[in-house]
C-alpha cells in the first residue's frame, strides 16, 4: 500500500524515538533524517535503518524533496530554527509537524482538536509541549462537561528526560503550555508549572490537572468524561494512566496522572518525550490518511507569503 | 584550638529577612498588605538590609497548587517598596513557576534583589532568569534548594553554572532543615574554594532540627557573608533561623551586621508574633521534615490531606521523602495521601478512582 513519505529534522532523542514510531506506521514512511552534525549518532542510526541522511540541515534536504516525494516533515530541533525550516519546506508543499515550542501554526492536541485541524487547510501544526500533551486532554475532559474558569497543570519530569534546549528555554516552555491549557483545553485562564526531579532511579512523568469550574462541578459527568478521555489518549500512548482522582473540593477538580513511555528509543520513565512523539506521529497519520484518500491536497506556500 | 569565635569575629555579614516570603507559607499566603508594610518598615528601621516580599513560592506562586495569595505580588511590592528608607526589597523567583514577565514586573515595582531558585541539581534551568536579573540591574542570587540531596562536590558544579550565568551570590539552601553544622561547613568551604573571590556565598536554613542558628554560624565560619532568617522564625516547617536570636548571637560573637538587635526583637515580638496562627515549633510533623529531609512547605498540605483522608501527616511526609519528592511538587501530597489511604483500606477502591491501571 502507498504511504506518505516523511522527513525528520533533528536526529536527537525526540527525532530518533519518532523514527521508530514512524517505521511501524501503515500510512507513513520515513525517508529522510536531517541533522547538522556529521558525527551525530542519530544520523548514523537513521542511515542504518535505511533512511537518506544529510548533515547540512534543512538546506541539505530541500533539493531532494520533490524527487523523493516528501510530503510531511517533523521538526524536532528548536524554536529558533523552526520558522526558517518551516518556510523552506512549506514552499515546496510539505506539511510541517512542529515538535518545538515555536508555535507558528495552530496548536494540536490530538484527542481534542486534531479532527478539526485536519479538516482545515493548515500547512503547519504545533504539538505544544510534552506537558501540554499530557494535561490538555484532561482540561478538555472537564471543560466539555461544563465551563472551566481556570485550569492549572503541574508537570514533573525526570531530570534525565529533559534536554539542554528545554532547560535553556524553560520560560517559553512554561508560557507556551499555559497558553495552550487555556486555548486548546478550553479554560478561561491557564497556568502551567514545570518541575524537574533528579531522583534515581528516574521518576516516571507525573502530571496533575486542577480545574476550577464556573459552577458546582457535576461529579459524575466529569468522572465519566475523564475516564473516556483517558481511553482516547491510551490509543496512542498506552502508558497514559489515571493514578488518582478526579477529586472534588468546592469548585476545584483535581486529576492525577502518570505517563509511562513505550520505550521505543527513550527509557520508559520518559513518558514526556513519548507522548510528544506519539502525538506527532498520530497527527501526521491523520493528515496522511486524508492525503492518501484525496480529502486534502497540500498546497505550496510561496516563501514570501509564509510567516 | 580553633574556636568558632575566632573564625567569625570581625566579619561583616548581611542579614536577609524571610518573614514576609517564607512566613507567607505559615499564613497560607494570606498576610494583609498593611501588616506586610508595618513589618517591613519595622525591619527597615531595625537596620535589616534585605527583606524578601513575595508569595511563599515566589513570583507567580499564587495558584491552586501552592495556595492563592491574599494579594498579588505586584500589590505587595507596590505597597512595601516606597516605604523603605534603607532596606532593599528582594523577591523569590523559581523558574518553572514564575515567568520572565513576572520578574520584569518585580523590577518595575522597585525590587532590588532576586533569589533565582532551582533544585540543587537543576541549575541549568536558571540561565534565562539569572541573565534577566542581571540585565534588570538586580542584585542577582543563585539559590540552590534542598542542598542536602546532592553530594557537596556536585553542589559546587551547580554553583559554578549559576556563577557562569551571572549570579553574584550563590546560596546553599537547607530547605528541609535537615543539615547538621558539619554538612554546612563542608558545602560552604567547597563553594568558597571553587567560586570567584567576588562571588558571595549565602546560607538559608530551616529550624526543623533546631539547627538554624548553629548552621548559620557554621556557614559564616566557612566563608558565607549572607544569612537568611526570619523575624520570630516565621517560615515554613518549624520556621527559618530566628533572625533576632541570630542577631543577638552574632553581636556576642563580634560579627558586624549593622542590625539593632533590640529593635529587631521588638519587630518579632510586637508585629510578627501576634500575626501568627501559632508560633513555629518543631512539632512532630515539622521535626519529621528535618529528620527525613523533606521540603519544609510540604507541611501544610500534608496536614490538610491527613485530615481529609485519615492518613497521619507524618506518614505522608515520610513517604514523600522516600519517593524523593522535591520543592514544587505539592500536587503529589494529595496524590500520595490518596494512594496511602486506599492501601490502608481507609477509602474504597472506587470511591475516588474508577480505574487504576
Amino acid at each position: 500500500m502507498t504511504k506518505v513519505k516523511c522527513a525528520i529534522i533533528g536526529p536527537g532523542n525526540i527525532g530518533t524515538d519518532l523514527l521508530y514510531k514512524l517505521l511501524r506506521s501503515d500510512v507513513l514512511e520515513p525517508v529522510w533524517m536531517v541533522g547538522v552534525d556529521p558525527t551525530s549518532e542519530g544520523l548514523a542510526r537513521a542511515k542504518e535503518l535505511g533512511l537518506k541522511t544529510t548533515d547540512q540541515g534543512v538546506d541539505g534536504l530541500v533539493p531532494h524533496v520533490l524527487e523523493d516525494g516528501v510530503q510531511i516533515a517533523f521538526d524536532a530541533t528548536s524554536a529558533y530554527v523552526h520558522a526558517d525550516n518551516s518556510r523552506k519546506l512549506n514552499a515546496l508543499g510539505v506539511l510541517m509537524i512542529d515538535l518545538t515550542p515555536a508555535a507558528i501554526g495552530p496548536l494540536c492536541v490530538p484527542p481534542v482538536n486534531l479532527a478539526r485541524l485536519a479538516g482545515e487547510k493548515v500547512m503547519n501544526v504545533n504539538m505544544v509541549t510534552c506537558a501540554g500533551q499530557a494535561t490538555i486532554p484532561m482540561v478538555n475532559a472537564v471543560s466539555r462537561v461544563q465551563p472551566v474558569d481556570y485550569a492549572e497543570i503541574i508537570a514533573t519530569v525526570a531530570s534525565l528526560s529533559i534536554g539542554p534546549g528545554t532547560r535553556k528555554n524553560i520560560d517559553e516552555f512554561t508560557r507556551t503550555t499555559s497558553n495552550a491549557v487555556a486555548k486548546v483545553g478550553g479554560a478561561g485562564r491557564g497556568k502551567a508549572i514545570v518541575v524537574v526531579n533528579p531522583a534515581e532511579p528516574p521518576l516516571m512523568m507525573r502530571d496533575t490537572v486542577y480545574c476550577e469550574t464556573a459552577d458546582e462541578p457535576d461529579r459524575e459527568a466529569i468522572t465519566d468524561s475523564v475516564h473516556a478521555m483517558i481511553k482516547e489518549v491510551q490509543k496512542y500512548v498506552p502508558g497514559y494512566r489515571l493514578k488518582n482522582g478526579p477529586t472534588f473540593d468546592g469548585r476545584k477538580v483535581a486529576i492525577f496522572l502518570e505517563v509511562e513511555g513505550l520505550g521505543d528509543f527513550l527509557p520508559k520513565y520518559a513518558g514526556n518525550l513519548d507522548i510528544m512523539t506519539a502525538a506527532g506521529a498520530r497527527t501526521a497519520e491523520m493528515f496522511a490518511r486524508e492525503i492518501l484518500d484525496g480529502t486534502i491536497t497540500l498546497t505550496p506556500i510561496p516563501a514570501e507569503e509564509a510567516a | 584550638m580553633t574556636t568558632l569565635y575566632s573564625q567569625v569575629a570581625g566579619k561583616n555579614v548581611k542579614l536577609h529577612d524571610m518573614s514576609l516570603r517564607d512566613g507567607m507559607h505559615s499564613m497560607r499566603h494570606q498576610i494583609p498588605v498593611d501588616k506586610m508594610v508595618a513589618i517591613a518598615k519595622g525591619l527597615d528601621a531595625a537596620g535589616v538590609p534585605l527583606i524578601q516580599v513575595t508569595h511563599g513560592d515566589g513570583l507567580g506562586g499564587s495558584s491552586l497548587n501552592y495556595g492563592r495569595g491574599l494579594h498579588t505580588d505586584e500589590e505587595y511590592l507596590r505597597a512595601v517598596v516606597p516605604e523603605m528608607k534603607n532596606a532593599v526589597i528582594s523577591v523569590l523567583h523559581v523558574p518553572g513557576i514564575g515567568t520572565l514577565d513576572e520578574l520584569r514586573m518585580a523590577a518595575d515595582c522597585g525590587a532590588g534583589c532576586v533569589h533565582v531558585a532551582t533544585h540543587c541539581t537543576e541549575a541549568d534551568v536558571s540561565e534565562q532568569h539569572i541573565g534577566l536579573g542581571r540585565e534588570l540591574g538586580l542584585d542577582t542570587v543563585g539559590f540552590l534548594m534542598m542542598a542536602h540531596m546532592t553530594p557537596p562536590e556536585a553542589l559546587v558544579e551547580q554553583a559554578l553554572l549559576m556563577e557562569s550565568y551571572g549570579a553574584e551570590t550563590i546560596y546553599c539552601v537547607d530547605s528541609a532543615g535537615y543539615m547538621l553544622p558539619d554538612e554546612v561547613t563542608n558545602r560552604i568551604t567547597l563553594l568558597r574554594d571553587a567560586l570567584k573571590d567576588e562571588t558571595g556565598i549565602g546560607f538559608h536554613g530551616h529550624h526543623n532540627l533546631g539547627m538554624g542558628v548553629a548552621n548559620s554560624l557554621a556557614a559564616i565560619a566557612a566563608g558565607a557573608t549572607r544569612i537568611d532568617g526570619s523575624a520570630a522564625g516565621f517560615g515554613a516547617g518549624a520556621g527559618n533561623t530566628p533572625l533576632e536570636v541570630f542577631a543577638a548571637v552574632l553581636e556576642r560573637m563580634d560579627v558586624k551586621t549593622g542590625v539593632d538587635t533590640f529593635a529587631l526583637m521588638d519587630v518579632a515580638e510586637d508585629l510578627v508574633l501576634p500575626m501568627m496562627p501559632k508560633p513555629p515549633r518543631a512539632d512532630r510533623d515539622s521535626l519529621t521534615l528535618g529528620y527525613a529531609g523533606v521540603y519544609s512547605t510540604f507541611l501544610y498540605n500534608a496536614k490538610q490531606f491527613a485530615e481529609k483522608y485519615g492518613v497521619p501527616a507524618r506518614d505522608i511526609l515520610v513517604e514523600l521523602g522516600r519517593k524523593r519528592m522535591i520543592g514544587g511538587q505539592e500536587d503529589m501530597i494529595e496524590d500520595t495521601a490518596l494512594t496511602m489511604a486506599r492501601e490502608r483500606g481507609l477509602i474504597g477502591h472506587n470511591s475516588t478512582s474508577k480505574v487504576d491501571a
